[in-house]
């Protein structure tokens, strides 16, 4: 690893791997977590879940429950249509049934509420809500969804006539099928990347607190965006925003499953406004897991068009994305499959036409970016599959295929065929550093030594390319809020400072590497800067904590609002030492008159000087804040090895080494960029292996508890090389691009080359993932045959 | 997860379990270590009025080695099983794959076998050695082989007023192996496909008496009996155990699910059959 520190361990600014702020308490169990809060006169709240995929609601019988013994309320959708909020907006232009009225259109749909005096009792009268169900055909694939005749799933939707949820194309649609007409060659390649879920440790919750009096609404809830929450809040329910108030506590892990608004707590914070009471809803492991936010889904066919020598000429990707129930998918207003468009990956040609359709179905919606940047995993995973697929096919070595094609250093800024701008790279230096640490020709060497005795051993390759930090306000916006974040730092005359951001930390470590920034731009030690987020009435407007947009936005915010202070800093120690503001210089945390070093003002005192001894005409005080809007995304990227051994005899597939090179640019804290790479390889090595939910004819969620939805133990989970080449963002402040996401991104498709790889010379080319065993052995078979 | 009410009963004997659980009936369950019941509860597949915990009951957590059998006693946990030097061939191989770590430290092997679920481990390796398990009710205790013990999934012999208080494992005398293959697809997770082989050698090296079962390839737990017909009478070696493979391959009945297709289990039942013996052969012969 490279040192690249400019400040003292003491100060622990950039570079150092400074332990982590969060984590004694933590591990102490001295955090708060939404379920930790209770309240005087608190009440609980259970949901009942429709059992059936599809069906008409015919009755809705209370009664019962109702009479329970401790049931203050049970809430049902025709009284929240009463108060217009039977349905709500979605994030992506569609609306979303907030206790179904008319049909439930999947498993897990929410239909009413009790709450009650304790959590059993509301658990117990829940199960007496009795719902006359008259069942519907379930349709459980797009492919079935857009067939002829199928039944119609939004048939609430005025004018919605089939169940197509959105088309959405882009790139030059002539001149692809021009290059692909004169091509040498074409290689294609079908796959499904299949629906998962973030599942979070600590499942969503809410605690709703709405003062009857003074209507204030106090929501503590898990959210990875308060701030947006709390506008979306107020445009939806009609409440005046000063009186809504999100607080995010301690959030038990995110990965994009708390970004939505889900009807849980819609209907809890409707349910205090109607009783006066705070009420709090818990969900249970089941229901987040069938009902919340899943990730991908998407059924994909990409084409390269090649020379014989293996240059890329185009791509060509037709996508139709299972969207279930309704078109909910967190992502930028003007696009409709995410940042999916990025799917032209790390290499240079000319032309790319992308063509996207989703359908309804009857699953759970959400379509969240489940750590993967708004749908950048699965563009990810086809270009880097399709290299591997057009390397066996042309004969040509994966790793040679991708160099010959990279975009190369000095093409950067390098603008791609679908429109993003790349800020930096050195792909080949990557590759290349990458391939030695596995030691890939002798690798190459054993395999083909190793064939000769029956045994299978594969080498996967996975380059990818991301794109993160969203966004620019020209283009990116969600429902309207431009993607803009913010940061205000206050320092106290002692020079002890309270940083306040508008993102929100699930895990990643902001109340350490946030304070990191500021220490490197002030000298203030990142030790004596509190950090504060998640609190809507304490911290300035941002759109939150997703798509790996902490650092390239709310970390450029505050490294810019740390400026700020600096130099007001360097004035007022202009005035201690009696110079020109223009002739001080720092030091870390130290100023001077550049020349004489040995008399200097630290950070300290020039803070107790703002509040004590100012120079003439300057305000008091030594704050500021800062709402940074990127002039771009960041692009970090990787090159990932894996090494498999794959038992003939049962499809059984080992990873005996995983070599993980990333480049983020300027790495903050070391120690925490790492783990968000194991993190992220874990979670890739998950989806690659075991991780899918699948559905019954009938719509059944088959995966609706940690016994059928797996997450790998440290037992299953390779042991991983990480490696690192520094490439600094060129627009950003600090030079640091987004890592929460890369790992999760770009080793999928490494995972699944690497068994693929195995058994290519037997003729097989596509294995769909979860790479499960029998999948293996049956490919081997049928190539056999 | 909030299981629904029920009413909870810590007992002292065997005497007050079995007479509470006579009092509860259908309704009521034993409690030991809870590592499958307590889930069920709180996904409420399964809602009894009344636990009765057995877990303060004096000698009931002790593997006893004797008369030709070891005798695992209702309290001793899986991680106990994996850690004696009581246990040997098919058990031994078999304890470290019962579930995940922290199930083992808890769950108890007569509590696994009670509860019958046909992807549970235990019963397949108990199936492989013929053993037995002993019972106590009113009128005092009974020996169920394990053929007979085994009904059906989730479904044992047992009378609503009858409760496990010990199994029976027969300790070879002569040479003997045995070893459990298990394909999970993480730790903690039920078998896709489990081989349990037990095997004795006679004085001619000759196999003198075989058990081959198998776990999540029928409805329940079950022998591959023409396997060990096969088996019983010749001289171990590499042909005879992939036959045996086939033969036990041949009797499953698995189905295609999310683990995978039933052509592919057949598959690895073959596989691991022939594995499995050929451990067991080694341990026998060393």
């Amino acid at each position: 690893m490279t040192d690249t520190t400019t400040t003292s361990p003491e100060i622990g600014g950039i570079g150092h791997s400074v332990k982590r702020a969060e984590d004694a308490r933590l591990i102490e169990g001295q955090g708060n977590f939404v379920d930790d809060i209770a309240m005087p006169g608190m009440l609980y709240m259970a949901l009942v879940r429709s059992p059936v995929a599809h069906a008409r609601i015919n009755s809705i019988n209370t009664e019962a429950a109702a009479a329970v013994d401790g049931v203050v309320a049970v809430v049902t959708g025709e009284l929240m249509d009463a108060h217009g909020l039977a349905w709500m907006p979605t994030l992506s232009g569609d609306t979303q049934a907030v206790l179904a009225t008319d049909k439930v259109r999947y498993q897990g749909q929410e239909v009413a509420a009790v709450v009650a005096t304790d959590p059993y009792i509301a658990t117990d009268a829940a199960e007496l809500v009795d719902v006359d169900y008259e069942m519907l055909d379930a349709i459980t694939t797009p492919q079935q969804s857009l067939a002829d005749g199928a039944e119609l799933i939004r048939n609430e939707k005025e004018g919605q006539t089939d169940n197509l949820a959105y088309t959405w194309e882009t790139g030059d649609a002539a001149a692809t099928e021009a290059a692909f007409a004169n091509a040498d060659r074409v290689v294609s390649l079908t796959t499904h990347y299949p629906r998962s879920h973030p599942s979070p440790l600590e499942t969503c919750g809410i605690v709703a607190d709405v003062n009857s009096v003074t209507g204030q609404a106090t929501l503590y809830m898990t959210s990875q965006a308060p701030h947006a929450h709390r506008t979306l809040f107020a445009l939806v329910a009609g409440l005046p925003e000063q009186n809504i108030r999100i607080v995010s506590p301690d959030i038990g892990g995110g990965f994009g499953n708390k970004v939505p608004i889900y009807p849980g707590y819609v209907v809890a914070t409707a349910a205090s406004l109607l009783i006066g009471q705070p009420v709090k809803w818990v969900e249970t492991r089941t229901g987040n897991l069938i009902s919340t936010g899943f990730g991908r889904d998407y059924y994909m066919t990409g084409e390269l068009a090649l020379s014989n020598d293996g240059r890329i000429q185009a791509m060509r990707v037709d996508m139709l994305s299972d969207q279930g129930a309704f078109y909910a998918d967190a992502q930028p207003t003007r696009y409709k499959a995410g940042l999916f468009h990025v799917c032209t990956g790390s290499y240079d040609f000319g032309n790319a036409h992308i063509k996207c359709r989703g359908a309804f179905t009857n699953k759970a919606p959400g379509g969240v970016a489940y750590r993967c940047s708004f749908r950048i995993t699965e563009a990810s995973f086809l270009i880097e599959r399709l290299m591997q697929t057009a390397a066996d096919e042309l004969g040509i070595d994966p790793a040679e295929l991708r160099m010959r094609n990279f975009i190369q250093p000095e093409q950067f800024p390098y603008e791609t065929p679908t429109g993003f701008v790349y800020d930096s790279g050195d792909y080949p230096t990557a590759l290349r550093k990458a391939l030695d640490a596995a030691g890939y020709d002798e690798l190459r060497a054993e395999q083909a030594a190793s064939r000769e005795q029956g045994k299978l051993m594969g080498i996967g390759i996975a380059h990818f390319t991301e794109a993160v930090g969203a966004g620019p306000a020209h283009t990116y916006d969600i429902a309207g809020l431009k993607m803009i974040d913010s940061a205000e730092l206050r320092v106290h005359p002692t020079g002890k400072a309270v940083l306040k951001i508008g993102v929100k930390t699930q895990g990643q470590g902001h109340e350490t590497t946030f304070a990191q920034i500021v220490a490197e731009e002030t000298g203030i030690p990142a030790s004596d800067i509190k950090v504060i987020h998640g609190d809507t009435d304490d911290t300035p407007y941002g759109l939150g904590t997703y798509a790996s947009r902490s650092t390239p936005v709310g970390g450029a915010a505050t490294a810019m609002v740390a400026r700020k202070i600096a130099d007001k800093a360097r004035h007022i120690a202009a005035h201690l030492l009696e110079a020109a503001p223009e002739d001080i210089e720092r030091d870390a945390d130290k100023f001077f008159v550049a020349g004489s070093p040995d008399q200097s003002v630290s950070i300290q005192d020039a803070a107790f000087a703002a509040y004590t001894n100012l120079p003439e005409g300057m305000e008091y005080g030594l704050e500021d804040v800062t709402y940074y809007n990127p002039p771009n995304l960041t692009f970090p990227y990787g090159s990932y090895v894996v090494v498999v051994d794959v038992d003939p005899d049962t499809g059984v597939w080992k990873v005996r080494r995983m070599v993980a090179l990333d480049d983020c640019g300027v790495r903050i804290n070391p120690m925490i960029v790492e783990g968000q790479i194991h993190g992220g390889l874990t979670e890739g090595f998950a989806m690659s292996s075991m991780q899918w939910i699948t559905f019954d004819d009938d719509g059944n969620c088959i995966g609706s508890n940690f016994m059928d939805y797996l997450i790998p133990t440290a037992w299953e989970t390779p042991r991983f090389e990480l490696l690192e080449t520094v490439t600094p963002s060129p627009h950003h402040p600090i030079g640091a691009k987004g890592i929460g996401e890369s790992a999760t991104v770009g080793s999928p498709a490494a995972f699944v080359n690497a068994v693929v790889d195995a058994v290519a010379h037997l003729g097989v080319r596509n294995i769909d993932m979860p790479v499960l065993p029998d999948r293996v052995w049956e490919a081997i078979e049928t190539a056999n045959t | 997860m909030l299981p629904a009410r029920f009413e909870y009963q810590i007992v002292s004997s065997v005497e007050e379990a079995v007479a509470a659980k006579t009092q509860g009936g259908d309704e009521a369950r034993f409690l030991a270590g809870g590592q499958s019941l307590l889930p069920m509860m709180k996904l409420r597949f399964a809602t009894p009025t009344h636990l009765v915990d057995i877990n303060r009951i004096s000698g009931l957590d002790t593997i006893e080695r004797h008369n030709g059998h070891v005798e695992v006693g209702a309290l001793v946990r899986h991680a106990d099983v994996a850690a004696s030097d009581q246990v040997s061939g098919v058990v031994a191989s078999a304890a470290p794959w019962i579930a995940d770590p922290l199930v083992r430290n808890l769950g108890t092997m007569c509590g696994s076998v009670a509860h019958c679920d046909p992807e549970g481990d235990w019963n397949t390796v108990l199936l492989a050695t013929g053993a037995e398990v002993i019972a106590q009710g009113p009128a005092g205790r009974r020996m169920i082989a394990i053929d007979d013990f085994v009904v059906d999934f989730f479904t044992n012999s047992l009378a609503d007023d009858e409760m496990v208080v010990a199994l029976r494992i027969p300790a070879a005398a002569g040479a003997s192996g045995g070893s459990y293959q298990k394909l999970e697809r993480k730790v903690g997770d039920y078998a896709t496909v489990g081989v349990a082989a037990h095997l004795e050698l006679g004085a001619d090296g000759r196999i003198s008496a075989a058990g081959v079962a198998m776990t999540s390839v029928a409805p329940i737990n079950c022998k591959a009996r023409d396997a060990e017909a096969l088996l019983v009478g010749n001289a171990p070696s590499a042909e005879l155990f992939a036959e045996a493979g086939a033969a036990a391959a041949a009797a499953s009945e698995p189905r295609d699910d999310v683990r995978g297709t039933a052509r592919w289990k057949r598959q690895v039942v073959a596989a691991f059959t022939r594995r499995a013996l050929t451990e067991a052969a080694e341990q026998a012969q060393s």
